[in-house]
């Protein structure tokens, strides 16, 4: 019996079969688990297109994050294929290109930025909320928040944000609902998110000489493996925590 | 099993035609995808995707920006096909 053996799943961010969240949703089928999985705008298509790519095929259905009339339906929609939800992964990060650039960043690329990739946990988990149940999981992908990184700028900024609300969940879902809240602060991959960070490659290179475990950026399997285990029940006693899966970047100096 | 450049060039067009509305015809082998046909990188995504699914290839991020023209594409899925 696989370890998401009857759990119902929400899994947003899948765009490519190099997405960390497709790499979810395929352990995540393969582990027994029922997958519906979210997109939004002209990606779609392309979102559908590659959900064919995995074990099963899963519904798709419209969710932007900052759209709020797509939140207040989403448990609803939902209830077309689930009849209820344990898990949910949160793989959602957009930032504008000014962002990218912090002294120039301007406060409309920030606030962009902070309601797309940080508000936008809290959102997810108030639309998915009416589905869920006590022992369930909410997920998230973060890049650690805790340095000042070179290019990441105010995502980076965006990104502590996001790990605060990741314990203010674990706060309020806990207390109130006993649901988990936890992320996974990856290493660098090379998915089409990261593309789309000018310099990128200056985090690659220097992942793997520091990582004791060594890094390969071309595979997001690691990280998905934590993220299914996290959806899981076998970390039950565990909420506002981050998982790191860098190869041990994090805790090593300089 | 692998197709002529004609037939992948008409396939091409097809979903070149289905993501953006241009004319199959319009899909000629010397034009840029973003210069001459106005493809953006996101509906390039959807094509790319789409080749792959149609041409049973595989399209490696890594080229998609080696494939500046509609004949860097045919060629490209052609030689993949074997």
């Amino acid at each position: 019996m696989g370890i998401l053996e009857g759990k119902r799943l929400i899994i947003t961010g899948v765009l490519m079969d190099t997405s960390i969240a497709f790499h979810v949703a395929k352990i995540a089928q393969q582990e027994g688990a029922q997958v519906v999985l979210t997109s939004f705008g002209r990606t779609m298509k392309i979102t559908s297109t590659i959900a064919k790519r995995l074990p099963t095929t899963p519904p798709v259905i419209e969710l932007d994050v900052t759209n709020q009339e797509h939140l207040d339906s989403l448990a609803e929609r939902t209830t077309e294929h689930l009849d209820g939800v344990d898990g949910v992964l949160h793989s959602i990060g957009f930032a504008p290109l000014g962002a990218f650039s912090f002294m120039d960043g301007t406060w409309d690329d920030v606030a962009t930025a902070m309601q797309a990739s940080a508000y936008s946990l809290k959102a997810l988990a108030v639309a998915a909320l009416p589905l869920m149940s006590a022992g369930g999981s909410l997920v998230g992908l973060t890049f650690d928040a805790k340095f000042a990184w070179p290019v990441y700028d105010w995502m980076g900024v965006t990104k502590a944000a996001f790990e605060s609300t990741n314990r203010y969940l674990a706060r309020d879902l806990g207390k109130l609902h006993h649901i988990r809240s936890n992320l996974v602060s990856a290493g660098p991959l090379r998915t089409t998110a990261a593309k789309s960070i000018p310099g990128f490659e200056e985090f690659e290179k220097v992942w793997g000489n520091r990582a004791p475990l060594g890094w390969d950026i071309t595979d997001p399997v690691p990280a998905a493996k934590a993220c299914a285990a996290l959806l899981s029940d076998w970390f039950p006693a565990t909420t506002g925590e981050i998982i790191h899966v860098d190869g041990g970047v994090h805790a090593m100096g300089q | 099993m692998a197709q002529s450049e004609q037939e992948i060039l008409e396939g091409l067009a097809e979903i070149v035609n289905e993501e953006t509305g241009i004319e199959t015809d319009s899909v000629e082998l010397d034009k840029s995808f973003t210069d001459d046909l106005d493809i953006d990188s996101l509906s390039m995504m959807t094509i790319v995707v789409n080749a792959e699914e149609k041409f049973s290839v595989r399209i490696p991020d890594d080229e998609v920006k080696n494939l500046k023209t509609v004949r860097d594409a045919v060629t490209f899925i052609h030689t993949a096909q074997g």
